[in-house]
């Protein structure tokens, strides 16, 4: 073992049934370093942790850690965290209902009495200690998600442990959160911690890791200090391939024609729903690619729902190619040509234990009736014809959808929306949490898509994402369209000013 | 207009199950009772203890009047006369004894829960009653609220269940005496004379009462005379599965000349599977048949010859209690506290018409 | 050796894909009680062919008995499974239910007098009327879940308690006889056939709900609103509807059902009728592997699910296990089956076989 190592993983192996999801990976983790763990969805990113915080049993391979002579053996979760390897998920797996100090000591408090207040004054030092803005004795879903977030670290941190591993941490919080977050894992680091930070943001990367280990198809392609490896070589090294150049998708995106007199697609007017936004007016037209950009809470999602029928409508009209239509539920919207890809993967897209196949023809065959299913072999069609097309990763169209990487679930979902064959697509946040490798991917379709006449509405936390796809952008401030940027608008700096209230 | 349509006849389901969830748990009505069928459906719509609470008195003022004066005030706790056969015939007994004409004024409340019985039992006592008759859905938690009858000078009758409580706290006790009937029965049994008893035992809920007092009458004899158990086992009152018995062991090609089962509806079961088998049973037939309960369509069954016995548990305890307090009344006192009821056993080969009448529940 | 290799992964791979199989429980389960009984005593398969005291021709046997009386539960099972592939939750007022579908039935083929000398309405006409009444109780169960969003259990807790009472209501609590020997067919023999007729109206049921599962998306539409609501919900469903729509089916199962018991003894005991055919239907469901928190299920391995507690009833029946003592029985062998049943326990086992099995095999071809 390495001086300084406090984990060495050797020659792991890992398979599923028709899926070798590890195959002889090395990994090296210091004291007091940072280290992220990079890969595309399905490079084996989340396979290694799992195996490594016991979730998974290894096929084969040794993991050694430090003042340990001999190989551990991990068989569960609990045994991970006896040895100091704790982990903290994209998504919080505390308790929201039980108060911060609870959610700290859950689990690992001795004997059957608990001195409440002795638990409290604890809670309360730890979390000053790692300047954490919380109090013991508040409820968990008070916090915001970065604060809950943090407190999982702080709860990490408290059980004394050596390895932290965070899964996608950043996913969900803003700017502010993340540099808040990133403070604290430097502080960490200076502890002498051992971090493993997954992430899909490059950005984040460069700023505060210190190694980077890449992996590509469940093998191990290096490790790399962050100096050497500058961005370019890094997504090329996780990709397999050159990458020209990301900025090659612009230019391919229809400049937007103010004097375009045509027939909106869609239009709506006064359209307000019962999730607390305020009437608002929208229009897309044939081929047009735009988006709503604001901050987290600003209520763009709000809106999309609004428009697909999936909040409540308490007023406002809504007109499809000039005549009103009413659409108070999603099917309505649906038989009128519009699709909706939600924000939410997990809790409103996939339908977990679906197959690959069902999820995929299930919106087209509810607005194909109840009583007219497809036939085995259509629906193998459609599914099969879809996994080729979208390069969806799967076992087969049998695989149940959870099984599968988030950004094969995203483009799974996307798969539904196109067979249904809309007029008008939503895609809310449809790149988040996924590999670059899709997110390019899926920019470069909605581009084509817009180019054979559909109409998109693109919405993304990544504002250079926004940029190069969308013509036009509705921007939002505290519930309320306060702006449309179109032409030479469209950049950063007047996004920026006009999210912030600038002059407009 | 699809939801209107469904709207209303969900309404119309409502209103049903709400209606029939009222008569089911403890329902009280002050009945100045007429006749038993009109006294039973006024108790359906009186929902509550409130309402009829309201109007009891102006029914206790009403109802002296038409008779000589001379009323006697009870109160009747039962259970859910839907509960069984057997309980409909107690309650519709009782209904038929305690009557204006008979020179009571009765109330009734029913209920299968105790906390539900006991409380029931406090309003009466409230309300001054006479005499307060009790079958009661459990056999603890008594003693306080009869301390207080007492108290009020109301006297205790128990009819069918007894209750773990003072004797001194009630003037008597009038029950079946499950063993006897089962005594009676094997009695019988062993009067025909068979060469060999090859016997199929279908026993009710394992640790009722009537399980255990009919069971250990055949126990005892089956150890004493040499009898033969082809099979025992608990059918739990249940035709279908005392069904499935027989037929388990007409399939295993065991011989058998006997089945005793512990109620009607299992009887009923073995013999759809003897039937079935084409095996003769009955009067002078391949087996014998003997059932528990004198359910009326038992008894013609008896009368048909196609059953041998059938043993009674005496549902028809008003005519008892009714002397007791005449008893009372007159000054006398009950000699005994503990009144175990006649209860007859019934032989195909005797039965009439008349007994089918009488008897039948 | 090389094509012997592949085949030896074939085999193993073969093996553990069937363990992984939902059905593959309740067949073990069947499978492991036939061996049960074929080496203990042969001739519990014994089935002989005579005439009922009818003279009417009639199989009997202990097979036969777990084809006849497994039925009502088999076919409760389909609405169950239903039901708890929707809502993530059971229906246990079905016992109760069937005692008012068959009180309905009995109260229209008797009129006003509890003994008629002839049929008031034809059969078909009180099975209608049965079938429109537990659609509707099944309705009041499906309105307090799907719109009220009443915990299941909690909701169909109120007919569990009151249906008993309203069956002795509806025939103002007297005991129907009927005397009319036709009634009697569908849960007894049709003369001339020596099937039990219970076993073709449950195989009627079957190839229905087959059909129904093969034509509509029902099947599709219930798990995906038991696996995920509000996804479902965005891609155009109704998820209350198809709550409801479950509760609905489910009516009808129960009236069938209660059409069957009725007719075995042509007759009715309010408080012993179906009693506690709900725990058994919930255990079908549960022994076909299906999750009871609702989401994918199998139809079939309910189905088998449900003649694997019949079976299991009849063998402790033929084994003439002591009263007190079958509760027990029947207890033990459920909780076996329930955890072999258990996908943790399964993915045991598929990766013992594959560690066991090369060197068996091996061994085998050596």
């Amino acid at each position: 073992m390495k001086e300084k190592a406090v984990l060495e993983m050797k020659n792991i192996h890992k398979s599923f049934p028709g899926v070798r999801a590890l195959q002889g990976v090395d990994f090296t983790l210091c004291e007091g370093e940072i280290h992220a763990l990079m890969g595309e969805n399905g490079a084996g990113k989340s396979t290694l942790i799992k195996v490594l915080t016991g979730v998974y049993g290894k096929d084969e391979g040794e993991i050694f850690l430090k003042g340990k002579d001999k190989a551990v053996a991990i068989h569960s979760p609990q045994d991970a965290q006896r040895l100091g390897i704790s982990t903290v998920y994209q998504e919080i797996t505390l308790c929201p209902n039980l108060s911060v100090a609870e959610n700290m000591f859950i689990g690992r408090t001795s004997g059957v009495c608990q001195n409440w207040r002795k638990m409290n004054t604890n809670a309360d030092k730890i979390l000053q200690s790692l300047d954490i803005p919380a109090k013991a004795t508040q409820q968990l879903a008070s916090c915001s998600i970065a604060v809950q977030q943090m407190i999982a670290i702080a709860r990490a941190v408290d059980m004394d442990c050596k390895v932290l591993i965070l899964d996608e941490p950043t996913s969900s919080l803003d700017e502010q959160e993340v540099e808040k977050l990133f403070r604290l894992m430097r502080d960490l680091r200076a502890r002498g911690v051992g971090i493993i930070f997954v992430t899909h943001f490059l950005d984040q990367v460069y700023e505060v890791c210190d190694k980077i280990t890449v992996l590509r198809d469940g093998k191990l392609v290096g490790e790399y200090e962050i100096k050497d490896l500058p961005r370019v070589k890094l997504v090329s090294k996780m990709l397999g391939k050159e990458l020209n150049d990301m900025s090659d998708i612009k230019g391919e995106s229809k400049p937007y024609d103010k004097n375009d007199r045509s027939e909106p697609v869609f239009e709506a007017n006064g359209l307000v729903s019962n999730a607390g936004i305020k009437p608002f007016n929208f229009y897309i037209k044939k081929g047009e690619v735009n988006g709503f950009t604001g901050l987290l809470g600003s209520g763009r999602s709000e809106c999309v729902r609004a428009i697909f029928g999936a909040d409540r409508v308490l007023g406002g009209t809504v007109k499809m190619d000039g005549k009103e239509v009413k659409i108070g539920k999603p099917l309505d919207a649906m038989k009128n040509g519009i699709a909706y890809l939600p924000e939410d993967r997990k809790v409103d897209g996939i339908v977990g234990d679906l197959s690959v196949r069902e999820n995929i023809i299930l919106a087209l065959q509810v607005l194909k009736g109840f009583l007219k299913p497809f036939t085995k072999a259509e629906a193998n069609k459609f599914a099969e014809d879809y996994i080729k097309l979208l390069g969806i990763k799967t076992a087969s169209a049998d695989t149940p959808i959870k099984s599968l990487s988030g950004g094969n679930q995203q483009k799974a979902i996307l798969a539904r929306w196109l067979l249904t064959d809309p007029k008008y697509l939503i895609l809310d946040e449809p790149t988040r949490g996924i590999d670059i490798g899709t997110k390019i991917d899926i920019q470069k379709l909605v581009l084509k898509l817009a180019s054979e006449g559909m109409s998109v509405t693109f919405i993304s936390s990544e504002t250079d994402e926004m940029l190069r796809t969308c013509s036009r952008l509705v921007v939002m401030r505290d519930r309320k369209v306060v702006g449309e940027l179109s032409g030479e608008e469209l950049s950063q700096s007047m996004i920026m000013s006009t999210i912030a209230g600038g002059d407009k | 207009m699809k939801k209107k349509l469904l709207a209303a006849i969900m309404a119309a389901a409502m209103v049903v199950s709400l209606t029939a969830c009222g008569s089911a748990p403890a329902q009280e009505a002050a009945a100045p009772a007429e006749e038993a069928a009109p006294a039973e459906e006024e108790a359906a719509p009186a929902e509550e203890a409130a309402p009829a609470e309201e109007e009891a008195p102006a029914a206790e003022e009403a109802a002296p009047a038409e008779s000589t004066g001379e009323t006697i005030k009870v109160g009747i706790i039962n259970n859910d006369p839907n509960e069984s056969g057997y309980r409909t015939a107690n309650d519709k007994d009782l209904q038929a004894m305690f009557t204006a004409e008979n020179g009571y004024e009765a109330s009734f409340a029913y209920s299968n829960k105790n906390d539900e019985q006991i409380a029931a039992a406090q309003k009466f006592i409230q309300d001054g009653v006479d005499y307060l008759l009790l079958s009661a859905a459990d056999t603890a938690g008594w003693d306080s609220v009869l301390k207080d009858a007492q108290d009020a000078g109301i006297r205790v009758i128990l009819f069918d269940r007894t209750i773990d409580a003072d004797e001194s706290l009630y003037e008597a006790s009038i029950v079946s005496d499950m063993a006897k009937e089962g005594e009676t029965a094997v009695t019988w049994l062993k009067g025909q004379g068979l060469e060999e008893y090859n016997i199929i035992h279908l026993q009710g809920v394992m640790g009722s009462a009537a399980q255990q007092g009919r069971t250990g009458a055949l126990d005892a004899a089956v150890a004493s005379d040499g009898w033969n158990l082809v099979t025992q086992q608990t059918a739990e009152w249940n035709a279908e599965k005392a069904q499935q018995i027989v037929q388990s062991v007409i399939d295993s090609g065991a011989s058998f000349n006997v089945i005793y089962a512990e109620n009607d509806d299992m009887a009923k079961g073995a013999v759809a599977a003897l039937d079935k088998a084409n095996i003769p049973h009955g009067v002078g037939k391949d087996v014998i048949v003997m059932g528990f309960d004198c359910n009326k369509w038992a008894l013609e069954e008896l009368l048909a010859q196609n059953w041998n016995y059938d043993g009674q548990c005496n549902p028809f305890q008003a005519s008892y209690i009714d002397e007791i307090i005449k008893t009372i009344q007159s000054g006398g006192t009950v000699a005994e506290k503990t009144i175990i009821m006649d209860e007859k056993g019934f032989d195909a080969t005797e039965i009439t018409q008349e007994d089918v009448d009488k008897y039948g529940i | 050796m090389k094509s012997k290799e592949t085949n030896k992964s074939n085999v193993s791979e073969f093996f553990s894909k069937i363990v992984r199989r939902q059905v593959f429980i309740p067949i073990a389960a069947l499978l492991l009680l036939a061996i049960f009984n074929l080496v203990t005593d042969p001739s519990f398969y014994k089935i002989t062919f005579g005439y009922n005291s009818a003279g009417n021709p009639v199989l009997s046997g202990n097979l036969m008995t777990i084809l006849d009386s497994g039925s009502e539960l088999a076919i409760l099972a389909i609405g169950m499974t239903l039901v708890t592939a929707a809502t993530g939750g059971q229906d246990i007022s079905v016992g109760a239910a069937i005692a008012i579908s068959g009180s309905v039935i009995l109260r229209v083929l008797c009129g006003t007098d509890s003994r008629p000398e002839t049929l008031q309405a034809p059969i078909i006409v009180a099975f209608l009327v049965a079938c429109v009444v537990a659609m509707l109780f099944g309705a009041f169960n499906g309105v307090l879940v799907a719109y009220f969003k009443i915990q299941p259990m909690v909701a169909t807790l109120i007919l569990f308690t009151a249906g008993r009472s309203i069956a002795a209501w509806i025939n103002n609590n007297e005991l129907p006889i009927i005397n009319e020997p036709s009634f009697g067919y569908f849960g007894g023999f049709i003369p001339g056939i020596p099937i039990p007729t219970p076993f073709f109206i449950a195989v009627i049921c079957m190839v229905i709900i087959a059909l129904v599962l093969r034509f509509t998306n029902l099947g599709l539409y219930t798990q995906a609103v038991g696996i995920n609501e509000s996804s479902s919900r965005l891609n155009g469903l109704n998820p209350a509807f198809i709550k409801f729509l479950t509760f609905v089916i489910l009516g009808l199962c129960v009236a069938v059902a209660g059409l069957i018991k009725v007719s075995r003894f042509s007759t009715i005991n309010y408080s012993v009728i179906a009693k506690d055919i709900e725990m058994d239907a919930i255990l079908a469901v549960a022994l076909g592997g299906n999750a009871l928190s609702g989401g994918k299920f199998s139809m079939s391995a309910s189905i088998l699910g449900a003649y694997v507690i019949q079976f299991l009833m009849t063998t402790l029946y033929k084994f003439n296990v002591k009263s007190d003592a079958l509760p027990a029985y029947k207890a033990v062998v459920v909780i076996v089956l329930v955890v072999l049943s258990a996908p943790i326990v399964r993915e045991w086992l598929s990766s013992m076989w594959k560690k066991i099995k090369p060197e068996g095999q091996g061994k085998e071809v050596a």
